[in-house]
C-alpha cells in the first residue's frame, strides 16, 4: 500500500476512535451520527467517501473457461475485445430492426443511466433508508419522460392522435397534466421531510435533479435526432466511437506528451491522431449512408399501416453535387472536381466537434468517479463498466446534433406549424392568412388573384 | 411565514448551543445577523422594547416594499423587466454564497466566475428567446441582431460549452467532489431561479394583470393566512414548520380567493393591466394599447339557486377573468405554501436562519419570494393551456423560414380551414 494510502488509514482510524468518544459522552443516537458526519463530510477534501469493494467479476463462465490459459491481462484484453464487439453488433442488429426498436433502445439505456447515477448518490449519501426516496426518484423520472415524450410525439403522431378523443384531451392541456403530476411529487418531497434528515433529503433531491437534466434531456434530444433522419443518429454516435478507439490506437503507438492531469493516459498524440481519422471516417461513413433513403429520410409514421416509414424524396444534402477543389488540393489529388454529397460537409463539423470538445464529456466523468472514489459507474458490461462508462462521450454530442440541426439545417416542422395555425382564434388566423398571403405574392411563389 | 423562522430553529429539538457548536462553520458560532436596521429608524424606536421593535421594524418595511411595488407598476413594464431581473440576480447570488459557505469553497480557483458565467449563459438563452419573439420587427431591421437571432442556439450552446470546458479544465486533484458539487449546486440554483423569473416576464408581456393578481395573492394569502392563524389558530398545520395551524391555512385560503376576486374586478377595468404589452416599432416604447380581449369584458351570470337565496340576486355581472382569478388564488392558498415549507426545510438542512441581511427585519430577497417559487409556472403553464394559443407573429417567423413549397402548402391548407369556416368568402380577396 502507498505512503498515502497508509496515512489515510491512519487518519481515518483516527477519527472513529474520535467519533466513538463523542457517541459515548453524547450519548446521541445514529441518526445525529449521520448528520454530523455528513457535515464533516462536505468540510473535507474528497477523502471520506468508502471506497467502493472491488467491482464483482460478472464475466459469463463460457468466456472465463475459454480463457482460462491465458495471463490476467490479455484475458481482460479479449473480454474487453469481445464485449465490444457483441456491442457493436447489438448496435447493427438494432439500426436493422427499425426506429422503434432504435427508440425503445434509448429508453432502456436512459433508464439504466439513470438508475446508475441515483444509485451512486445512494451510496455517497448512506441514503437508502431515507423515506420514499427511491419512489420519489423513480416518480420523478416518470413525470419528466411523460413530458418530453408528449411534447415530441405528439407532433410526429398526429394523425394518430386526431382519430382518439382521450389522446386529443391528453395532448391539448399536455403542459398541464405534467406540471401538475411533478407538483404532486414536489408536495410529496415537502411532505416526507424528516426532522435531522433535512440535508440529506435535499442533496438527494438536488442529485435527482441535476441527473435528469443529464440523461433525460440528452436521451430525448438523440430521439429527435434520430426522427430527423437516422443518419442523423449514426453518424454522430459512430463518430464519437471511432474517436474513442483511434485515439487509443493512436495514443498507444505514438503516445508520449501527456493531455491533461485529470485522465492520465490521455496523449496529444493520440487526441490529433483521434481528430484526423474520425474526420475521415465521417466522411467515408456519410458517402455510404448518405446513398440509402433507409437512413436518409425523416422517420413518419404511417397511420394506415401503423408502422413508421422512412420514404421519401431525398432532400438536397443527400444528392450529389459537384464541388471544385480549391487550387491546394487540386495540386495534390489531381482531381478538379469532386462529387460529394452536401451532407458529408457537415459530417465534417460532426467529426470535429465529436473529437474536440466529446473528450471534455469523458474528462467530466472521469472527474465525477474520482471525485465520489469509483472505478466505474457499475458492473453492467463485463470489461467495460457500467452503461453510462459507454456513454460518457455522447454527453454532449446528440444537444450539439440537435443544436446544429435546428440552426443550420432544417426549420421548423411544417405540420406542427399548421396544428398551432389552426388552434388560432378566427380573427388571429385572417390577419395570418393576409401577411403569408402578401409574403408569398412577394416571393413570386403565388400568383396575385385578379381583384388582389 | 412572518414570525416563526425566530422560533423555528428553537422548536426543532436543537437548542441554539446546539447548532452552534456543531463543525458547521469551522467550529465557530454562526455569525450573528447584523442590525441593517437604519439609524433613522433605530433612534425613533429605540424607546420601545425589542419585540415591539421587531414588529414595528418589519412593519415598515412591508409598507415600503408594497409601496416600491406600486410605484414599480406605474412606471410601466420595462422598470418591472428590470427589477425582475434584479431580484433574479440577488436570488441567485444569495443561495450561491450559502453554497460557498456550506461546502467552504471560497477558493476553490475559477468558482465564483464559473457560476456569474452560467448565470449569463443561462439569461442570454431565455432573453434570446423572448425577446426574439416580442421584438420581431426591431429584430429583423438590425442586421447583427438578424445575424444573432437565427443562430440564437446555436450561440447559447457554444457560451454554455466554454463554461463547461473551463469547468472541466479546472479540476484540481483532492478537491474534485467540492467542484463537483458547487456545479450541481449552481445548475440546480439556475434551474429554480432563472427559469421562474422568465416565466414571470412571459406572464407579463400577455397582460400586466397576469403579473399583479397572482403576486398579490400569494402575499396576501402569507399575511392573511398569518392573521388568522394569530388570532384563531390551534391545530398545528405541518412538523416543518411549527407555527402553521389549519386555521390560518383555511382562513387564509378563503380570504385570498375573495380578495382576488375583488382586485381582478377592478383591475379589469383598465386597459393598462389587461392589454399584452407589445413593443412599438415607430416610437420604440412599450405600449399597452388594444381591443379588451373577451376575457376582460363584462358578462352576465346565472347566479346557482343555492346562492340565490343567499345573496338575493338573480345574476350578476363578472368578468370571465374573476372566473380564473379563483383558480390562481385557489394554487396560491393550496400549493403556493408548499414553495415555504421547501425553503424552511432548505434553511433548517443547511442551518440558516434567514437566506441573507438584505431586508431588514425580513431577511434575504429569497426569504420574500420564496412563495412565489411555483405561482409564476402555474400561471405560465395555466396561460399556455387554457388561455392563450400560440404567439401570431412567432407563427408567421417560423413561417418564412420554410420552404418554398412547404409555405405554399400550408398556405393553402390555412385557406381551406378559413373557406370552411366562412370567414373568407368564395373569392381569393378577403
Amino acid at each position: 500500500m502507498s505512503a498515502r494510502r497508509r496515512r489515510r488509514a491512519a487518519a481515518e482510524e483516527e477519527e472513529e476512535e474520535e467519533e466513538e468518544e463523542e457517541k459515548a459522552a453524547a450519548g446521541s443516537d445514529k441518526e445525529v451520527d449521520l448528520e454530523e458526519r455528513l457535515g464533516e463530510l462536505d468540510l473535507r477534501s474528497d477523502s471520506d467517501i468508502p471506497d467502493v469493494p472491488p467491482p464483482t467479476d460478472s464475466t459469463p463462465e463460457i468466456l472465463k473457461r475459454a480463457l482460462s490459459g491465458l495471463s490476467a491481462r490479455w484475458k481482460n484484453w479479449w473480454i474487453r475485445g469481445i464485449l465490444t464487439l457483441a456491442m457493436i453488433s447489438v448496435f447493427f442488429l438494432i439500426i436493422y430492426l427499425g426506429s422503434f426498436m432504435l427508440m425503445l433502445l434509448v429508453l432502456s439505456i436512459q433508464v439504466k443511466c439513470y438508475h446508475e447515477i441515483i444509485t451512486i448518490g445512494y451510496r455517497v449519501y448512506h441514503s437508502y433508508d431515507l423515506p420514499w426516496f427511491r419512489s420519489l426518484s423513480w416518480y420523478f423520472l416518470l413525470c419528466v419522460n411523460y413530458f418530453f415524450y408528449g411534447e415530441t410525439v405528439a407532433d410526429y403522431f398526429a394523425t394518430f392522435v386526431q382519430r382518439r378523443e382521450q389522446l386529443q384531451f391528453l395532448i391539448r392541456y399536455h403542459r398541464f397534466i405534467s406540471f401538475a403530476l411533478y407538483l404532486t411529487g414536489f408536495c410529496m418531497f415537502v411532505l416526507s421531510l424528516v426532522k435531522k434528515h433535512y440535508r440529506l433529503q435535499f442533496y438527494m433531491f438536488a442529485w435527482t435533479h441535476v441527473t435528469l437534466l443529464i440523461t433525460v434531456t440528452q436521451s430525448h434530444l438523440v430521439i429527435q435526432n434520430l426522427f430527423e433522419g437516422m443518419i442523423w443518429f449514426l453518424v454522430p454516435i459512430s463518430s464519437v466511437i471511432c474517436n474513442d478507439i483511434t485515439a487509443y490506437i493512436f495514443g498507444f503507438f505514438f503516445g508520449r506528451t501527456p493531455l491533461i492531469k485529470l485522465s492520465p493516459k490521455k496523449t496529444w498524440e493520440g487526441f490529433i491522431g483521434g481528430f484526423f481519422s474520425t474526420v475521415v471516417f465521417g466522411f467515408i461513413f456519410s458517402y455510404f449512408l448518405a446513398q440509402h433513403q433507409y437512413f436518409v429520410c425523416p422517420v413518419e409514421y404511417n397511420s394506415e399501416t401503423n408502422r413508421f416509414v422512412t420514404e421519401c424524396e431525398p432532400s438536397e444534402l443527400f444528392q450529389m453535387k459537384k464541388y471544385s477543389l480549391p487550387p491546394l488540393l487540386q495540386a495534390v489529388l489531381g482531381w478538379e472536381t469532386v462529387n460529394m454529397y452536401p451532407f458529408q460537409m457537415h459530417s465534417i463539423a460532426l467529426s470535429t466537434f465529436a473529437s474536440l470538445i466529446g473528450p471534455f464529456g469523458g474528462f467530466f466523468a472521469s472527474g465525477f468517479k474520482r471525485a465520489f472514489k469509483i472505478k466505474d459507474f457499475a458492473d453492467t458490461i463485463p470489461g467495460h463498466g457500467g452503461i453510462m462508462d459507454r456513454f460518457d462521450c455522447q454527453y454532449l454530442m446528440a444537444t450539439f446534433v440537435h443544436v446544429y440541426i435546428t440552426s443550420f439545417i432544417r426549420g421548423p416542422n411544417p405540420s406542427k406549424l399548421l396544428k398551432q395555425l389552426l388552434i388560432l382564434q378566427p380573427e388571429q388566423q385572417l390577419s395570418v392568412y393576409k401577411t403569408l398571403k402578401s409574403h408569398l405574392v412577394e416571393k413570386g411563389i403565388l400568383q396575385p388573384s385578379p381583384r388582389g | 411565514n412572518l414570525q416563526e423562522s425566530e422560533s423555528e430553529n428553537k422548536l426543532d429539538g436543537e437548542t441554539a448551543s446546539d447548532s452552534e457548536s456543531k463543525s458547521e462553520f469551522g467550529g465557530s458560532p454562526p455569525v450573528p445577523t447584523s442590525d441593517d436596521t437604519p439609524e433613522v429608524l433605530n433612534r425613533a424606536l429605540s424607546n420601545l422594547s425589542s419585540r415591539w421593535k421587531n414588529w414595528w421594524v418589519r412593519g415598515i418595511l412591508t409598507l415600503a416594499m408594497i409601496t416600491f411595488f406600486f410605484i414599480i407598476i406605474y412606471l410601466g413594464p420595462m422598470v418591472l423587466m428590470t427589477i425582475v431581473m434584479c431580484v433574479q440576480i440577488k436570488c441567485f447570488h444569495e443561495i450561491i454564497t450559502i453554497g460557498y459557505n456550506v461546502y467552504h469553497s471560497y477558493d476553490l480557483p475559477w468558482f465564483r466566475t464559473l457560476s456569474w458565467y452560467f448565470l449569463l449563459c443561462v439569461n442570454y438563452f431565455f432573453y434570446g428567446e423572448t425577446v426574439t419573439d416580442y421584438f420581431f420587427t426591431l429584430v429583423q431591421r438590425e442586421e447583427p441582431l438578424r445575424i444573432l437571432s437565427k443562430y440564437h442556439r446555436f450561440i447559447s450552446f457554444a457560451l454554455y460549452l466554454t463554461g463547461f470546458c473551463m469547468f472541466v479544465l479546472s479540476l484540481v486533484k483532492k478537491h474534485y467532489r467540492l467542484q463537483f458539487y458547487m456545479f450541481g449546486w449552481t445548475h440546480v440554483t439556475l434551474l429554480i431561479v432563472v427559469t421562474q423569473s422568465h416565466l414571470i416576464i412571459h406572464n407579463l408581456f400577455e397582460g400586466m394583470i397576469w403579473f399583479i393578481v397572482p403576486i398579490s395573492c400569494v402575499i396576501c394569502n402569507d399575511i392573511m393566512a398569518y392573521m388568522f392563524g394569530f388570532f384563531f389558530g390551534r391545530t398545528p398545520l405541518i412538523k416543518l414548520s411549527p407555527k402553521k395551524t389549519w386555521e390560518g391555512f383555511i382562513g387564509g385560503f378563503f380570504a385570498t380567493v375573495l380578495f382576488g376576486l375583488l382586485l381582478s374586478y377592478v383591475m379589469s377595468g383598465y386597459r393598462c393591466f389587461t392589454c399584452p404589452v407589445e413593443f412599438n416599432n415607430d416610437t420604440n416604447s412599450f405600449t399597452v394599447d388594444c381591443e379588451p380581449s373577451e376575457l376582460f369584458q363584462l358578462q352576465e351570470y346565472n347566479i346557482p339557486v343555492v346562492l340565490q337565496s343567499v345573496v338575493g340576486w338573480k345574476t350578476v355581472r363578472m368578468y370571465p377573468f374573476q372566473i380564473h382569478s379563483i383558480a390562481l388564488s385557489t394554487f396560491a392558498s393550496l400549493i403556493g405554501p408548499f414553495g415555504g415549507f421547501f425553503a424552511s426545510g432548505f434553511k433548517r438542512a443547511f442551518k440558516i436562519k434567514d437566506f441573507a441581511n438584505t431586508i431588514p427585519g425580513h431577511g434575504g430577497i429569497m426569504d420574500r419570494f420564496d412563495c412565489q417559487y411555483l405561482m409564476a409556472t402555474f400561471v405560465n403553464v395555466y396561460i399556455a393551456s387554457f388561455i392563450r394559443g400560440p404567439n401570431p407573429s412567432k407563427l408567421i417567423q417560423q413561417f418564412l423560414t420554410l420552404r418554398p413549397d412547404q409555405q405554399l402548402h400550408i398556405f393553402n391548407t390555412l385557406k381551406a380551414h378559413l373557406v370552411d369556416k366562412g370567414m373568407l368568402g368564395r373569392l381569393e380577396d378577403a
